[in-house]
């Protein structure tokens, strides 16, 4: 660790762990209600379980990538984090904000949540991932803010790089795209419309900028490779990203009340979004490949190429899955975009956030360039646990998805939801059983940091 | 890449193409928000449909249901259910029955809504229903 302000990445990095747990737990207690529907009722409801699920995934990732920036930033602008102090005062503010909305979710009926949090006042409650009483997302705005200060003034006064301008960029994108979370018009196609805006343009837009830029500082550091040659690759990358990515939004406006011409925009343009991950790949690998030191994490650069590969098949291969809209007329809103979803977020930002975290964290500790051999053998484990289950519940989600789309509504006599949703339910028993596997994955990722032995000093190839 | 295509080219096609897709998209959107009154038939959101999109809201119904194909994928489509069930009746009584008592099914919490509300659902599912979606669901299953 260069800069002693670095530190504050490391509260971060464990809060996002912590709820990293949460997100998983509840997520094993929907997949039980998929198959066993009164289990924990009226306790924790479906509805209650999948917003907990979802809030403490955006809000670790969230997490993750303020602890990424602080690491980063200082190390990049060749300085000291402009306030070390405001960026821990932020982090109490966010997980304090952040444990109470969670706990307001589990013990108050959601409607009386609303009341109590005055949501009648600027109504932006109920929507999906967006559930958050106003007055947490006000609270969201403020912490944002205040981390985009103090990012901002670290780049702006020290050395600027393409890393961190991308970074930068990446940040104030999201920043100002979630404001679109403040605007819900009675109209329910406008509502939608822009709703888009925060979900799409963050995780199909700004939050790739943010993924490409920690992509870029890991392999500059694991791989020793020339800054130029990385920071080349990153802006074709990003390029590619905003190329196909902003009209890609179309993929979202084909059957909710927009006119019919999305169907085309949205159906060429995001087939091509495969592309910028592709080349991620090629990257990643490349890089890798043409590697001027041997650093001694091996663990941080299997999963930054993990991420390169997941992202691909996540993003990339299961988002062209069902994006064409002849397509996507069947399948729209059925288990085949769960499926998409959490290859998608895992293999993109839960994987370039442990890959962040795997790179820093052992120096963040006072251990050096790298964990013990035993401490990465243990990670690795991990690494192959999670990446590999969460591969077979995209699978059995698929399967369940394709019959789904084919009993309900691809065929002569097409049957209820309910009907075809018991129909299906051996594929979200399998799918339960390999979310039991990704959970003995993440506590085999958490006793990876408790192994010890001897740390490894970086060596010169 | 080879040393022809430079990085400051790559930065030139970042900037440039990311400026004329985001003035493309703002232009597109310019362009559905003439064509969408004549779609979503604005002019019937009266204030009991605005009400009953607050209900909706409020009950966080989407963490269940999906409307229009988005929301949550473990109870049905609602954005025709008006449709599909003929009427609002059968959509009142359902949702005051609730919850069923068939051990192992998926439940539906007891919302206790007042008539004044279920009515104002009812009206923002029957105003929903008559968006013009292009077709979409495929069958009036969902």
């Amino acid at each position: 660790m260069q800069y002693s302000s670095q530190s504050v990445a490391k509260p971060y990095f464990i809060a996002a762990i912590g709820l990293f747990v949460g997100q998983i737990l509840f997520g094993l207690i929907m997949g039980l209600q998929y198959v066993v529907g009164d289990f924990l009722f009226p306790l924790i409801p479906f509805n209650v379980a999948r917003m907990v699920h979802t809030n403490l995934l955006i809000v670790w990732l969230l997490f993750g990538f303020m602890g990424a920036s602080y690491y980063l930033v200082p190390e990049e602008s060749e300085k000291e984090l402009h306030s070390p102090r405001l960026a821990i005062a932020l982090f109490w503010i966010f997980l304090i904000a952040g444990a109470l909305t969670i706990v307001g979710y589990l013990l108050v009926p959601y409607a009386r949540l609303a009341e109590l949090t005055g949501d009648s006042v600027l109504p932006t409650m109920g929507r999906e991932f967006l559930e958050q009483p106003t007055i947490t997302k006000v609270g969201i705005v403020i912490v944002i803010l205040g981390f985009l200060y103090n990012i901002g003034m670290t780049i702006l006064q020290g050395r600027k790089t393409v890393v961190s301008i991308v970074l930068l960029t990446g940040l104030v994108g999201l920043a100002v795209f979630f404001l679109f979370a403040f605007y819900n018009p009675e109209n329910l196609v406008l509502d939608k419309y822009y709703w888009w805006w925060v979900v799409h343009l963050w995780v199909e837009g700004v939050w790739e900028l943010i993924l490409g830029a920690i992509l870029a500082f890991v392999l500059i550091k694991v791989t020793g490779v020339d800054r130029e040659i990385i920071e080349k690759w990153l802006y074709v990358i990003i390029a590619m990203t905003l190329i196909t990515g902003i009209l890609g939004t179309g993929h979202h406006y084909y059957w909710i009340g927009a006119p019919e011409y999305w169907q085309w925009w949205g159906s060429i343009f995001s087939a091509l979004e495969p592309m910028p991950f592709f080349l991620m790949v090629i990257y990643a690998f490349t890089m890798v490949n043409k590697r001027r030191r041997e650093h001694p994490n091996k663990a941080a650069t299997l999963w930054a190429l993990g991420t390169a590969v997941m992202a691909f098949l996540g993003a990339g291969v299961w988002g062209f899955l069902h994006t064409l809209s002849p397509v996507n007329y069947y399948t729209h809103g059925t288990q085949i975009t769960a499926a998409h979803g959490h290859l998608a977020f895992y293999g993109a930002y839960v994987m370039i956030v442990l890959t962040m975290i795997s790179y820093a964290m052992p120096m963040l500790r006072g251990r050096a360039a790298a964990n013990s051999n035993k401490a990465q053998v243990w990670e690795m484990w991990s690494f192959w646990l999670m990446t590999v289950s969460m591969v077979f519940i995209t699978l059995f989600l698929t399967a369940a998805g394709v019959l789904q789309v084919y009993l309900q509504r691809a065929t002569e006599n097409p049957l209820p939801f309910m009907v075809v949703q018991d129909k299906i339910a051996l594929f979200y028993w399998l799918r339960e059983i390999a979310g039991v596997i990704f959970l003995i994955g993440l506590v085999v990722y958490i006793i990876s940091f408790f192994v010890g032995g001897e740390s490894k000093e970086e060596a010169a190839a | 890449m080879s040393e022809i295509f430079t990085k400051s080219m790559a930065r030139n096609i970042y900037y440039g193409g990311s400026a004329f897709f985001i003035l493309l998209f703002l232009a597109l959107t310019f362009d559905t928000s003439i064509a969408l009154p004549k779609r979503d038939h604005r002019e019937n959101i009266t204030p009991q449909v605005a009400q009953g999109k607050v209900v909706w809201e409020v009950n966080d119904c989407v963490g269940c249901h999906t409307l229009l194909g988005e929301g949550s994928y473990y109870a049905p489509e609602l954005g025709n259910v008006y449709k599909r069930r003929g009427g609002g009746a059968f959509i009142k009584a359902w949702i005051k029955m609730m919850p069923t008592n068939i051990p192992g099914r998926r439940k539906m919490p007891q919302f206790n809504l007042s008539e004044e509300e279920l009515d104002a659902l009812v009206a923002f599912l029957k105003w929903s229903s008559e968006i013009d979606t292009a077709g979409w669901p495929p069958n009036i299953e969902g």
